[in-house]
């Protein structure tokens, strides 16, 4: 039944659509075969730059974000200076578009004319993704941290365990299982974002695209880098769900405490 | 000799002041059960003393050693302490084996296999051998706070603080945590115990303090702070725990 009324809305969509005035236009301008097959190469091409940042900064938002959550659940008042600075920092790039870092980091850090400071696009794009998504992924771990219960963190330190010891032993491997959902879920946002460091001139799939758009006149490439994103969202998405389902299985069956 | 004294334990919270000057002497080998109403401050009192909360005024002395100068390493001094709690607090993630060798190895650099032959070996002792490699949600409530017990056994502590061991625990599994208690007393363990288990207290322990608002109003031999009271907020006390039938 459900996939009955899905395959039936699809197809008077379908008509809806090819029926329209415009659609000759619009099929050779957006979605022309040849097209799509030569651009292909380039634009796959583009896309290992994608997936280099994906993982490079993936890697580093995850050592950054746990870094600042680390810092931001200090206690203290020895510590309030640190626990500042990671919430002015969290406030900062979390209010921020992604966008505009990308162009303040991108255009301005070459603009000082440092020496030393790095100029290539691949560079500045990877730093500004990682300073966003860094902030977000901090509070996500905050968030996990807060949720174990103070309880676990007692036990740990009644038994000589240091504070180090207990965060490293007791409390973060509790937190990390209650958000590695929320955290793939920030993974495959990163997936899409990571084609926005074109802006900054790094020929990735979309500034691949946008050259094949400007030599053809036609729109198809976009489609194509735009399809070879979501294809490479996918599996995450599916892998996200799982781990949701089954932390909310384990939670259910009420294992923690 | 006297393992853990507690000198004019002053503790507050803002403005609630819930130890008012608290003196308690624990000798070798003795057991002292704390009593008193819910709010009296036992929990308050056993977490001071293990330094888990840091005390207003007063002083701490494990050994004769002022632990609450701010010069003394807290956790060295914790890894010399066991505690064991209400609420059994296991660490979920780690198996019951991992729970009782964790601190003998990351905080007393014992090796793995020792720290493991003698885990086995406690585990043994109280019938839980078989679960060594089970995780916490899978073990009774009795059978958690038995591992608990072990788990705090197994720093091999000076003194060992037990905080209403038996409160959360549905009332057929009480008597095997009890049990416990008692052999682990009857080895020669020094013991503080919150209860409100009378009859245990009666039993087990050398000496029976009662706790009302922040104060130890008497302490004694079980016989005559539970058999003749002095103070009229004990007998009070006593009155209320005798009604509920737990005496
Ligand atoms: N962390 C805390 N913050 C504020 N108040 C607390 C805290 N812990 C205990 N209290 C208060 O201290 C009083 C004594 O509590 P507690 O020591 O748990 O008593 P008991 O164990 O005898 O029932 C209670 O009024 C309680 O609300
Ligand atoms: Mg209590």
């Amino acid at each position: 039944m459900a996939l009955a009324s899905t395959l039936l809305f699809a197809a008077v969509a379908y008509l809806a659509v090819t029926s329209s005035p415009g659609w000759p236009r619009v099929q050779a301008t957006f979605f022309s075969p040849s097209v799509a097959l030569e651009s292909l190469p380039d634009i796959a091409r583009g896309l290992l730059v994608n997936l280099q940042v994906l993982v490079v900064g993936g890697l580093l938002v995850l050592l950054v974000g746990l870094g600042t959550a680390a810092l931001r659940t200090l206690r203290g008042p020895a510590f309030a200076p640190l626990r500042l600075l990671a919430t002015a920092y969290v406030d900062l790039f979390r209010g921020m578009p992604l966008i505009i870092v990308l162009y303040l980091v991108g255009f301005g850090f070459p603009a000082l004319g440092l020496q030393g400071v790095p100029t290539s696009p691949f560079v500045l794009g990877t730093a500004a993704i990682v300073l966003v998504y860094s902030a977000y992924v901090a509070e996500v771990f905050r968030a996990g941290i807060e949720s174990v219960h103070p309880s676990q963190r007692a036990a740990a330190r009644s038994l000589g365990l240091t504070h180090r010891q207990t965060m490293r032993i007791v409390v973060l491997p509790q937190a990390l299982r209650t958000v590695t959902p929320a955290l793939l879920n920030d993974f495959v946002a990163l997936q899409k974002d990571v084609g926005l460091i074109s802006v900054l001139g790094a020929v990735d799939a979309v500034r691949s695209a946008q050259i094949q758009v400007g030599q053809s006149f036609n729109f198809t490439p976009y489609v194509v880098a735009g399809l070879l994103f979501v294809l490479l969202a996918v599996p995450s998405a599916r892998l996200a769900d799982a781990v949701t389902a089954r932390a909310r299985r384990r939670q259910q069956s009420g294992s923690l405490l | 000799m006297t393992v853990l004294e507690l000198r004019g334990i002053v503790k507050a919270f803002g403005d609630d002041v819930v130890l008012r000057g608290v003196d308690l002497a624990v000798d070798e080998h003795r057991v002292v059960a704390l009593i008193g109403g819910s709010g009296s401050g036992k929990s308050t009192l056993l977490r001071c003393a293990s330094l888990l909360e840091t005390v207003d005024d007063g002083q701490v002395l494990l050994d004769g050693e002022d632990v609450t100068d701010p010069r003394v390493d807290a956790d060295q001094v914790r890894r010399r302490m066991g505690v064991v709690f209400q609420a059994y607090n296991l660490f979920p993630h780690l198996s019951v084996l991992d729970n009782v060798t964790l601190a003998p190895t990351v905080v007393h650099g014992r090796s793995r296999a020792e720290a493991v032959e003698e885990a086995r070996a406690l585990l043994d002792r109280i019938g839980l051998a078989d679960k060594a490699a089970e995780y916490p949600d899978r073990l009774s409530g009795g059978q958690q706070q038995r591992v608990a017990i072990v788990r705090a056994l197994a720093v091999r502590p000076r003194v060992l603080l037990l905080d209403e061991v038996t409160s959360a625990l549905d009332p057929e599994l009480v008597g095997e945590v009890l049990s416990l208690v008692r052999e682990v007393a009857a080895q020669g363990m020094t013991i503080v115990m919150a209860t409100h288990e009378m009859g245990f207290a009666r039993q087990v322990a050398d000496t029976v303090a009662f706790l009302d608002g922040g104060v130890l109003l008497e302490s004694g031999p079980p016989a005559q702070v539970l058999g003749e009271p002095q103070h009229p907020r004990t007998r009070q006390f006593l009155a209320r725990v005798i009604d509920a039938g737990r005496l």
